[in-house]
């Protein structure tokens, strides 16, 4: 990049990632991406690039707890927000339940959709213990969510693509996480009790 | 992409300075359309003014029981809200029908009425556009548009707004609040988008440099009863061919009060008032239905290849106003 003219638009900034709890603190020119700023500045290469137009899901993370498309997220515009990739959803060794039910189950053939598909698994599941409806919800206007049924879980991971078909086991997978996280948080509740 | 600059707004008449500041500067909400149409060359803005950390972001019931929707409010908070799900359950849905959980965490309300067309030919640089570039042509006449307006559309232009939000917002009679730099403004959405005519490349009467600041529903009684049904290529994460939202109080067989409104039909969220006309005050049966389907799309100009539009509307407005009218009776009982 040429250096910037004097008076004219700065281009460029200076931000702070906070990335799966660390503060990386880069210079980005304002084009990038959230998706190329992971994957090309930070090393971050679980993150996946597939359409690069919003459509397939593959670049899927978390910011502040919510799932994004990092291909149409300005890096600059994620400056001091809190960012979860594939590689911060596991506690050390221990896969997040979401994972481990991905494998188990063989939620996925080539792997390439899986980090996107996994963030928004995890997310769904959040949503969902939220009693966020869907559109594939009945009643909208009941407080709680209906079951997290296939039907549900089909609506809720539309927007993540799998061009090897593996939806079938996708769809078995983020229903026993939603399960195991479900009767998790009940023993919790029950331990506190 | 072409360089820009970039500027966090932390309050709005801020916001509103720094873009007054650069007539190519744009406004950045979730960057959903935006981001993805400076990728393709279609916008090119020299500056983004980002306007997400606003104190826009608030929902709260009006005291006339309405709504007010702050303009930064996610997609996904406006569809949750539980004022919303009870008082305009059809907006809930809409919002719901629209994009996938990830953009719908990313896209606020302001931008999503914003948003702009889908049409292939808009999006591609390549091909002839007034909407993209006045006096160029309309590729999509003679084209590909089998998923293009058949309602209020021009010979200059045939294309669609993709907002599945605004059709249950016009149903309900929103209206859009603004700040500019003379002051604050408001338009009610049945007046927002111009018509086609021969300036596409016009979409809103917004004044030049105005920022959206939120949108408030009026109080409705018949939205409680009200719902959204979107017709589209796949079943999830696609824009509509065709949509309604309607709203309907029936006492003993009879339309007291009726809201319609169709999706993907024309350049604007298209407020069916021959339909509600025909309806109000008459039966609530099927044949009466079809039949004000039929007084709204009289107007109806279908291209070579999107003449399904028309029967597509009717059969859904006798569909969902049959299933209200069941709702609705089934509850009184």
């Amino acid at each position: 990049m040429a250096p910037p003219t004097p008076g004219a638009t700065t281009t460029s900034s200076g931000i702070t990632l906070n990335v799966n709890g660390e503060k990386h603190t880069l210079p980005v020119d304002h084009r990038t991406t959230l998706l190329d700023a992971l994957r090309e500045r930070l090393d971050l290469t679980g993150t996946k690039k597939g359409c690069d137009q919003g459509q397939c899901g593959a670049c899927t993370v978390l910011v502040d707890g919510r799932r994004s498309l990092s291909c149409l997220q300005l890096a600059v515009a994620a400056d001091g927000r809190e960012i979860t990739t594939i590689e911060g959803v596991a506690d050390g060794d221990r896969l997040h339940p979401v994972q481990q039910a991905f494998l188990d189950l063989d939620g996925y053939q080539c792997g390439y959709c899986t980090p996107g598909q996994i963030c928004s698994a995890i997310a769904v599941i959040e949503e969902h213990a939220a009693g966020w409806p869907s559109a594939a919800t009945a009643d909208v206007g009941a407080e709680a969510a209906p079951p997290l049924d296939p039907d549900e879980i089909r609506e809720r991971m539309s927007g993540n693509l799998c061009r090897c078909g593996a939806y079938v086991s996708i769809v078995r997978a983020v229903a026993r996480a939603a399960e195991e996280m479900q009767a998790d948080d009940a023993a919790v509740k029950e331990a506190a009790a | 992409m072409r360089e820009f600059g970039y500027e966090r707004a932390h309050d709005v008449a801020g916001a509103v300075a720094l873009l007054g500041a650069d007539p190519e500067a744009r406004y950045l909400g979730g960057g959903t359309n935006l981001v993805d149409l400076m990728k393709s060359g279609v916008e090119r803005p020299a500056l983004l003014v980002d306007v997400r950390e606003l104190p826009l972001d608030g929902i709260e019931v009006t005291a006339d029981g309405g709504l007010r929707v702050g303009a930064t409010v996610t997609n996904s908070d406006l569809a949750a809200h539980p004022e919303v799900r009870r008082r305009y359950p059809a907006l809930t849905q809409a919002v719901l029908a629209g994009a996938s959980g990830q953009l719908r965490n990313m896209a606020t309300v302001g931008g999503n009425l914003l948003q702009r067309t889908r049409c292939g030919y808009f999006t591609d640089t390549a091909r002839s556009c007034n909407k993209r570039v006045p006096g160029s042509g309309c590729s999509a006449h003679d084209g590909e548009h089998h998923n293009h307006a058949i309602l209020g559309a021009s010979a200059h232009c045939v294309a669609t707004h993709p907002s599945d939000m605004a059709v249950a917002l016009a149903a309900f009679d929103a209206v859009i609040s603004y700040e500019t730099a003379d002051g604050p403004g408001e338009t009610p959405l049945a007046d927002f988008y111009l018509p086609v005519g021969d300036t596409p490349h016009r979409e809103t009467a917004l004044p030049p440099g105005a920022l959206i600041t939120g949108i408030t529903l009026p109080p409705a009684p018949v939205a409680a009863h009200s719902r959204y049904r979107k017709v589209r290529e796949r079943a999830s994460y696609a824009f509509a061919i065709g949509s309604i939202a309607a709203a309907l109080d029936v006492e003993d067989g009879v339309v007291r009060d009726v809201r319609l409104a169709y999706g993907a039909v024309a350049s604007r969220p298209w407020r069916a008032r021959a339909a509600e006309a025909a309806l109000t005050g008459g039966p609530a049966t099927a044949t009466a239905f079809a039949a004000a389907a039929d007084a709204e799309l009289a107007a109806a100009e279908p291209l070579s290849d999107n003449g399904y539009k028309v029967p597509l509307l009717r059969n859904l407005t006798v569909a969902l106003l049959s299933e209200l009218t069941e709702a609705t009776e089934g509850a009184a009982r």
